[in-house]
């Protein structure tokens, strides 16, 4: 039995050394375009990979984490545009009639500043969302409701104070990170590995906090909230941590997927990509990080492809086949690979049964 | 259960990687090195030179884009055949926008660095063309951007083919100011078009003796104005100047209607309701309203008449014709003339052959000016009919010269970002 284990451990982590050199290696064979693709969806799996935290260990279902993600780009985006603009106001502000840089804008020109800011500001709003919910104890669908309340306050406030946000247009026109320019493919492939290295170091994070007890007190909260609470611990304070994490690395994906697309916009933080986050997760298979990150990368790759081969009808494409997964898959990709490894066992149990009592 | 587990990990991560993979088939880094000094030239490489088309095929914006992306593809099937560009065919690359401005930026990258095209034709939204911008300035693309818009900006990437501030908006207070009245109610959506042209008219006012009695915005498809009604009743402007979106106008006019204001009691111009858009709200509600624009489909003029016969006949006797649906045409058609006389798809060339370029388009002799990319164009205020057409109250005479920062106008000193 032993020996099974370690060998199956030896695979997988072959496995994850495959897929890590792999996804380190992307730029050798990769063009520019796919690699700028490539590093979207994986800033997108850092986001999966938070949601999963929250909803598939936790049980705590929210759409509203493209709030946190455009936290994130935002805090990244204002620190581009202040330097694309050399000192002077960002131009979006001239034309909405302000003559002087807000004060809150003057500390992103600090780059340290603009990360700290990327990662606390929706780190500390999913704190303070949990602690006033989880306290009181809202969950389920009243606390799903809530964060699509949240994405609808969020983009309202954005669109409306178009003097300091970049209003619908959000904030684009970028030129330099760190000195370097921002397009050149150098800078690209660097940020390529910045955002796989992010990736594997939220894929550990998360690992190690799902394996730890942390984690098992997390799903014992998902599968009996209250059980959890008579036994004395107290989950609000569990689920206020997860969340808040989970929020980190939402904001830290949004500040990624601002350096690779170079635009942020509060479409990016609107009730639809709120939703489809979730539908990678689900798509991927919730309750296991690989599906998590999985389902973000396939379900954009996927989409990127159908919407460029067939740009009248992909929507119908991409429509149909979230429908066949969620009625066929219900477990998403890696439920699937489970189910056929469970069903192969079964029928070889059965064929080794059929050996040992051959039919008279 | 420890062995079942770990076989998950091992097929997931094989799909993983396979993923990886998947992302790279059909691209190898050794294609041909797209980019010469400035140009492209695996455009031109075949029989065909390869154009993109980016619009809005899905979400909401997709009601106003698919008919651009229609009137764009007709005049790409008119010059194919008459024998292409350079004598080779017009290939059109169509993606869809989805009405999601990151979207437009990945899928203008996608066209100029994996398709190669020569130019785009694309985008209708402000926030679309600004995602877009960069993006076209980094890859030295060619945009040709269809509609109106606010001004203020000119790339040096993008040829502008609707009208900007000074060719629909200015014209239009001025007018409205001599024929209807000195006192003026601005409604508009809450998105930056709006919120730019009327800071523009607000100096305006100021300096050619108008009065604002109000100002109101309101979200993107708000449809409830009822309470906005009753504040221009009460402040009794001359003129409704409206810079509303989409949906929100339906619920604008029929409501104005059924609050008994006809177009008799109150003036109203609007900048973003055409032909197209009268269809969706009924032609009924809007009869007598005005807009401002720099072609109708009753313009009169031969080229027009041609073109809406070939529209119609193309994609129905129920479809119409309207400013940014010509505006898209006119691009390709200018692009197809700039290509020619440049001899070649190379941007900088075809920049340069573009500078003062004429042609003879459906409203009118337009221009392009080599300064800003813009085109001269005729201004024309509008009457919306009961059959939903309009009938032209007032023309400017002749193309009017683009000056997207108002540099011409002493009121507009303090907007402009001087470039």
């Amino acid at each position: 039995m032993t020996q099974t284990w370690s060998r199956a451990r030896i695979w997988a982590l072959i496995g994850y050394a495959v897929a890590a050199a792999a996804m380190f290696a992307a730029p050798l064979y990769l063009s520019d375009f796919r690699l700028n693709l490539l590093a979207k969806f994986l800033a997108f799996a850092i986001v999966a990979l938070g949601l999963d935290l929250i909803w598939g260990y936790t049980g705590i279902l929210s759409l509203g984490h493209g709030v946190f993600f455009g936290l994130g780009g935002y805090a990244m985006a204002m620190h581009l545009k202040l330097q694309a603009s050399g000192g002077r106001m960002p131009d979006f502000m001239d034309w909405s009639g302000l003559t002087a840089l807000p004060a809150f804008w003057k500390p992103f020109e600090s780059l340290g500043f603009a990360f700290l800011a990327g990662l606390l500001i929706p780190g500390v709003l999913a704190l303070i969302l949990g602690y006033v919910t989880f306290r009181n104890r809202i969950r389920g669908v009243y606390f799903t409701i809530l964060t699509q309340a949240l994405v609808i306050i969020a983009t309202t406030l954005l669109i409306g104070q178009q003097a300091y946000t970049g209003g619908t247009n959000g904030i684009t026109g970028y030129s330099k990170i760190a000195g370097q320019s921002i397009s050149s493919p150098d800078t690209k492939q660097m940020l390529y590995w910045v955002t796989a290295i992010f990736l594997v170091v939220a894929f550990v994070l998360c690992r190690f906090l799902v394996k730890s007890r942390f984690g098992k007190v997390l799903r014992a909260i998902r599968d009996g909230e209250n059980r959890v609470r008579f036994i004395g611990y107290n989950p609000a304070l569990y689920q206020m941590t997860a969340f808040a994490i989970s929020g980190v690395l939402a904001g830290l994906a949004g500040m990624l997927f601002v350096l690779h697309v170079g635009i942020i916009s509060p479409s990016m933080l609107g009730i639809v990509p709120s939703i489809e986050m979730v539908l990678w997760v689900a798509i991927g298979g919730r309750g296991t990080l690989i599906g998590a990150v999985l389902g973000a990368v396939l379900m954009n790759g996927a989409k990127s492809e159908i919407s460029a081969q067939y740009p009248d009808a992909w929507t119908f494409i991409m429509g149909a086949l979230f429908i066949v997964v969620v009625v066929f898959l219900p477990g998403g990709v890696t439920g699937l690979v489970e189910r056929l490894k469970f069903r192969k066992r079964s029928v070889s149990e059965h064929e080794q049964e059929a050996v040992r009592h051959p039919a008279v | 259960m420890k062995k079942k587990k770990m076989s998950i990990h091992r097929t997931a991560l094989l799909m993983l990687v396979l993923a990886v993979g998947l992302a790279a088939c059909g691209t190898s880094k050794d294609e041909p090195a797209s980019t010469t000094e400035g140009g492209t030239t695996a455009a031109t490489g075949g029989d065909t030179i390869k154009v993109g088309i980016l619009h809005s095929l899905s979400g909401t914006m997709s009601i106003s884009e698919v008919s651009v992306k229609d009137a764009e593809m007709m005049a790409i099937e008119e010059i194919n055949a008459k024998g292409g560009v350079l004598g080779k065919q017009i290939e059109p690359v169509i993606e869809d926008g989805a009405s999601d401005w990151p979207t437009f930026a990945e899928k203008a990258r996608k066209l100029l660095s994996e398709n190669k095209v020569a130019t785009v034709f694309g985008g209708w939204t402000s926030a679309s063309r600004k995602a877009m911008l960069p993006v076209f300035e980094e890859l030295n693309g060619l945009l040709w951007y269809p509609v109106q818009y606010e001004g203020l900006e000119s790339s040096p990437n993008i040829f502008y083919t609707g009208a900007t501030t000074n060719q629909q908006i200015v014209p239009a207070v001025t007018w409205l100011l001599e024929n209807r009245g000195k006192k003026f109610y601005l409604l508009g959506s809450d998105y930056v078009f709006p919120r730019t042209a009327n800071k523009i008219i607000k100096e305006q006012l100021k300096a050619e003796g108008g009065e604002l009695v109000g100002e109101e915005y309101t979200p993107l498809g708000h449809t409830d104005y009822s309470t906005i009604i009753t504040k221009i009743k009460e402040a009794k402007p001359d003129v409704v100047f409206n810079t509303l979106n989409g949906d929100s106008n339906v619920a604008f006019f029929k409501q104005l209607k059924d609050a008994g204001i006809t177009s008799k009691d109150l003036t109203t111009l609007s900048v973003s309701v055409a032909e197209e858009e009268i269809r969706g709200i009924g032609a009924d509600v809007l009869t007598g309203h005005l807009a401002a624009w720099n072609y109708y489909e009753t313009t009169d003029t031969p080229q027009n008449k041609t073109f809406v016969e070939n529209y119609k006949k193309k994609y129905g006797n129920d479809r119409v014709t309207a400013d940014p649906i010509e505006a898209g045409y006119d691009a390709v058609y200018l692009w197809a003339a700039a290509v020619e006389k440049a001899g070649s798809t190379d941007v900088a060339k075809v920049k340069e052959a573009a500078k003062g370029l004429e042609w003879d388009a459906p409203e009118g002799k337009v221009k392009i000016d080599g300064a800003t990319q813009h085109l001269y164009k005729t201004v024309r205020i509008g009457e919306v009919q009961s059959g939903g057409m309009f009938k032209e109250l007032w023309n400017s005479g002749e193309p009017v010269k683009p000056d997207p920062y108002l540099k011409g106008y002493t009121w507009a000193a303090t907007l402009s970002v001087g470039n």
